[in-house]
């Protein structure tokens, strides 16, 4: 569990938030800390307690204990609606029986300004997602992701400080759910709105957040930004949910170096782990490499090519270093590597495992028991 | 920060910014449910404690513990009443069930024609007062009956008779259960076993049977209770023979005896409290029963099964229908069965009843209100119950108490009133006899029914509606008006019409509690037959089966024609 870095003046402060539902425990002394205009993901499995964050954020489902402070507020136990954020759920929530226009006007009609006005506030609204002539459909008419632009436009109506997103893109189709990535994280951008979203896609979340929460039982595993969770994960856990990992039992051998079976690794940080403890190794498949490797690269081992999986832009290897009778690593090799290498099942050939691609897990690190 | 996010920043300073509530969301919430609460408590909670307390106290109002019980117990003709009670609902119950069950079976298991008409025909008794299929009885097998030489010298006046009207009269009731029950099983079962060559009778034995076994066991009971409990058809048809139902009018209506009604009352409520908690259970087991993925069972065409199941569905249909059809025709004979002129004479009600059409006019009047009022204050109950977040307790225990009159028989709750609502110390006395009691009395009948179609509907929003709401900072009660109302308006007239027909049909509630100006129509067709007015009490039994038949189609038509256009949002 990392703090992180604390921020200048956060436009979101949770502090020591817990939430239980009867006598299982939802979220456990949440500390968080956002910046005003930042995108920020929250991310973890299906059950991690995600939403249950997000709505005690909104004063949906208030918390047992801690404290919810917004632009310096302390919105603790204000009702939603003295809250400032607008939100966009999962099922999107449009109510079926009013227009597109009159959904995304709902929240400025009950604010005593001129017909005319809200209707070019609306009108400006649709234009903004792309909507523009669609505010006399019904929800019912319109396509999935239509629905969701429109549920983000509703949500934006009021210019809220705060936009708090529900895995808003996880009943989309795989096509529209990308395209509609880069419509939100651009809108973001362009509105400088705070937002939150919740998703368990670890692809989503990198590909759109500035920094991502990484979630598990109810505990913040890690805060960073995505190349920090994918490159440099915390915990095991972050390490295994984000990415693709293999982990190998080890022991310190030395500064820097650990052994796995017959097979003697560098490592660049060793997690400054005691000699003879007992450590667990990582590496991401596609750190493995397996072209050009000269004979005095590092950590250079013979393997054989056990099963091979074809995905598409590259392929998933087993491999099963030769003298380690069960030791077996997944290595990714880009497809014209594949072709130009003649790699096959089975065949024998030498792959390389570069120092700093190494990650070493003491077992007594928080999360370890994942 | 580009120009669109300036001007939306300056949006929201200025010009959309909210007006403050005078008083917040919470505390109108907490309000109503407290109202709801303080409501629910004095039109059901109150009476059935009244019941309760009346049955251990002896006539002067002293505590005397189990003492009624023990007369109840030790009197050999009342003992009797209960005895002839159980055995006709055995009866009534040993029949109907199995006909509604192979009846529902047609409906759902085959391919048969005309599945509409016949299950029309076979609603048809919910329409009518139940002790209209009491005088149909009387026109056909009675003393001056059609069919009279049918009977081979045995007495219609007396079980046979109760037991034959209340076969007819609870059909429908035990039919809409098993229907429900049959439809929800899943097909796929069915298909595997046909396609492993499984022979019918196993498959019937094996899967058709178990799959509807809740359902049946619930028939049983409802039937059960609602022949135990009924009132009316006793009343014409039984002759000499007492029943509980008729016990507990004679002891409270005839000898002004309170506190032995009281017993009688607790005793019928043993068999509906009964059915109610089996009905629950069986609801659970139910809907486990039904996965997620089951799909509905498609019959195959089957000509042996589809013509018999149609020649019976044919005899079942027109035995309903002749039935009822008999009494409306008896109603406008000059002199049944010896002179079958047709004639008016028999709607001249003023003629054999000193209220005349009144009585008509006040049913009218009290169907309307329970309708417009009941829905009202029904929907918004099960509104506030299911859809604001506030106060679990207090909402938990409205919903007990809007569940709780399905247990109490009409007869009871009507028993209940009594003692609640002629108390000398109730300052409610004053409505005693009035329109007002009727009223209050017939929503809390019905109250359970009507509460479930509003939850059922509530539940199939989407949950979000209300936290949308709230993030756009519009307080939950313009959300019920605009959204929530609007989309379930089809379940907010399926509960009017609901109550309409009920309070236009009920007597046994109500039997106690009219007074000079306010007796019904229901109760002047009690009062006429005890006349021996038969052919008037055919006849405004036969005109108020009309109007709660013309609302229900009026609602069809208006459904389809007027609110479908309403909600054009439904359509894709
Ligand atoms: N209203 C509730 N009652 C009981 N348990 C709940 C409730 N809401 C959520 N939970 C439980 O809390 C945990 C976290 O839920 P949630 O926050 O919805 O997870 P997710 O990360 O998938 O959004 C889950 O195990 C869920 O079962
Ligand atoms: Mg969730």
């Amino acid at each position: 569990m990392t703090a992180s870095q604390p921020i200048a003046s956060p436009f979101l402060r949770v502090r020591g938030l817990n939430k239980s539902f009867g006598a299982f425990r939802a979220l456990k002394d949440i500390d968080l800390e956002v910046a005003r205009g930042e995108f920020v993901c929250f991310l973890g499995p299906s059950g991690c307690g995600k939403t249950t964050l997000l709505r005690a954020i909104a004063g949906l489902d208030p918390q047992d204990s801690g404290t919810i402070e917004i632009a310096g507020r302390d919105v603790s136990q204000a009702p939603p609606s003295q809250r400032d954020f607008g939100i966009v759920f999962q099922s999107y929530a449009l109510f079926p029986n009013l227009t597109v226009a009159k959904n995304v006007g709902y929240g400025l009609v009950n604010r005593s300004r001129p017909r005319a006005e809200i209707a070019a506030r609306v009108t400006e609204l649709l234009e903004m997602v792309g909507l523009p002539d669609q505010g006399q459909k019904f929800p019912g008419q319109l396509s999935g992701g239509q629905q969701q632009r429109v549920a983000l436009a509703r949500a934006l109506a009021t210019s809220p400080g705060l936009l708090l997103l529900d895995e808003p893109l996880s009943a989309l189709d795989a096509k529209v759910r990308i395209h509609l990535r880069a419509q939100i994280r651009d809108l973001q951008q362009r509105l400088g709105v705070t937002t939150i979203m919740v998703t368990h896609d670890q692809e989503e979340a990198l590909a759109m957040a500035d920094r991502i929460v990484v979630m598990n039982h109810g505990v913040i595993e890690q805060i960073g930004g995505p190349t920090e969770i994918y490159g440099a994960p915390d915990t095991p856990f972050v390490a295994d949910f984000v990415g693709h990992m293999t982990f190998l039992d080890a022991v310190v051998t030395g500064p820097k170096t650990v052994r796995v079976g017959a097979l003697d690794f560098v490592v660049a940080d060793d997690a400054g782990a005691a000699v003879g403890s007992q450590v667990r190794l990582a590496m991401r498949p596609e750190t493995v490499r397996a072209r050009m490797v000269d004979e005095a690269a590092p950590n250079r081992f013979e393997a054989r090519i056990g099963e091979l999986s074809f995905l598409g832009s590259f392929c998933r290897a087993t491999l099963e270093p030769t003298g380690s009778s069960g030791v077996r690593i997944s290595a990714d090799f880009p497809a014209n590597e594949m072709r130009d290498l003649e790699i096959v099942e089975g065949q024998l050939r030498a792959v390389s495992f570069p120092p700093e691609a190494l990650r070493v897990f003491a077992p007594s690190a928080p999360g370890a028991a994942s | 920060m580009s120009e669109i996010a300036a001007r939306m920043d300056d949006a929201a300073s200025s010009s959309f910014a909210v007006r403050r509530p005078l008083v917040s969301e919470r505390q109108v919430a907490g309000l109503l449910i407290a109202a709801l609460c303080v409501l629910l408590v004095v039109i059901i909670a109150l009476p059935l404690w009244s019941l309760l307390s009346k049955s251990v106290q002896n006539t002067a109002g002293d505590f005397v513990g189990l003492a009624n019980f023990w007369t109840y117990a030790s009197t050999p003709t009342l003992v009797a009443s209960l005895r002839n009670s159980v055995f006709v609902a055995g009866m009534a119950t040993a029949i109907t069930v199995p006909l509604a069950f192979l009846y529902a079976y047609a409906l759902t298991r085959s391919r048969m024609p005309l599945k509409g008409l016949f299950t029309a025909a076979a609603l048809l008794p919910i329409f009518a007062p139940s002790l209209l299929s009491g005088l149909s009885l009387i026109y056909i097998f009675g003393n001056q009956g059609i069919l009279k030489h049918w009977m081979m010298g045995a007495k219609l006046y007396g079980p046979i008779g109760i037991i034959g009207a209340e076969a007819l009269y609870t059909f429908p009731h035990a039919l809409l259960i098993l229907t429900t029950a049959l439809a929800l099983s899943d097909g796929r079962l069915r298909e595997a076993a046909e396609a492993l060559g499984t022979s019918r009778a196993r498959i019937f034995r094996t899967i058709t049977l178990p799959g509807a076994r809740y359902g049946l066991i619930s028939a049983v009971f409802v039937v059960f209770t609602l022949v135990i409990t009924d009132f009316g058809i006793p009343k014409v048809i039984g002759g000499q023979y007492s029943v509980l139902a008729t016990d507990a009018y004679r002891q409270v209506v005839g000898q002004q005896n309170f506190p032995m009604g009281a017993v009688v009352g607790i005793i019928l409520l043993v068999p509906a409290v009964l059915a109610f908690l089996i009905d629950r259970r069986t609801q659970k087991r139910q809907s486990a029963l039904l996965s997620a993925r089951a799909v509905p069972y498609e019959p195959k065409p089957d000509a042996a099964r589809d013509y018999g199941l149609l020649a019976f569905c044919l005899l079942v249909a027109g035995a309903i229908v002749a039935t009822y059809g008999v009494a409306a025709w008896g109603s406008f004979v000059t002199y049944w069965p010896y002179n079958l002129k047709l004639t008016l004479n028999n709607y001249d009600f003023a003629a054999v009843e000193p209220t005349g059409w009144d009585g008509y006019f006040n049913s009218l009047k009290l169907a309307g209100l329970t309708a417009v009022i009941g829905s009202v204050v029904i929907f918004c109950g099960a509104y506030l119950i299911e859809k604001v977040k506030a106060f679990p307790g207090l909402r938990g225990f409205a919903h007990f108490l809007a569940m709780l009159p399905m247990a109490v028989p009409g007869l009871v709750l009507g028993l209940g009133y009594v003692f609640f609502f002629n108390a000398s110390w109730n300052p409610l006395s004053v409505f005693y006899g009035t329109l007002t009691v009727l009223v209050i009395n017939s929503i809390a009948h019905f109250f359970t029914v009507a509460h479930i179609t509003a939850l059922t509907s509530l539940k199939q929003l989407d949950h979000e509606f209300e936290a949308v709401s709230a993030s756009l900072k519009v307080p939950f009660w313009t959300t019920f008006r605009r959204v929530t109302a609007p989309i379930c308006m089809p379940a907010i007239l399926d509960i009017a019409v609901y109550l309409f027909v009920n309070a236009m049909t009920t007597v046994s509630a109500v039997i106690f509690l009219y007074g000079a100006d306010t007796k019904l129509a229901s109760i002047s067709i009690v009062h006429m037959d005890e006349a021996g007015a038969v052919a008037s009490a055919a006849a405004m039994a036969t005109v108020i089966m009309a109007t709660a038949i013309g609302v229900k189609i009026l609602h069809v038509v208006l459904d389809r024609f007027v609110f479908s256009r309403l909600q054009s949002w439904r359509r894709r």
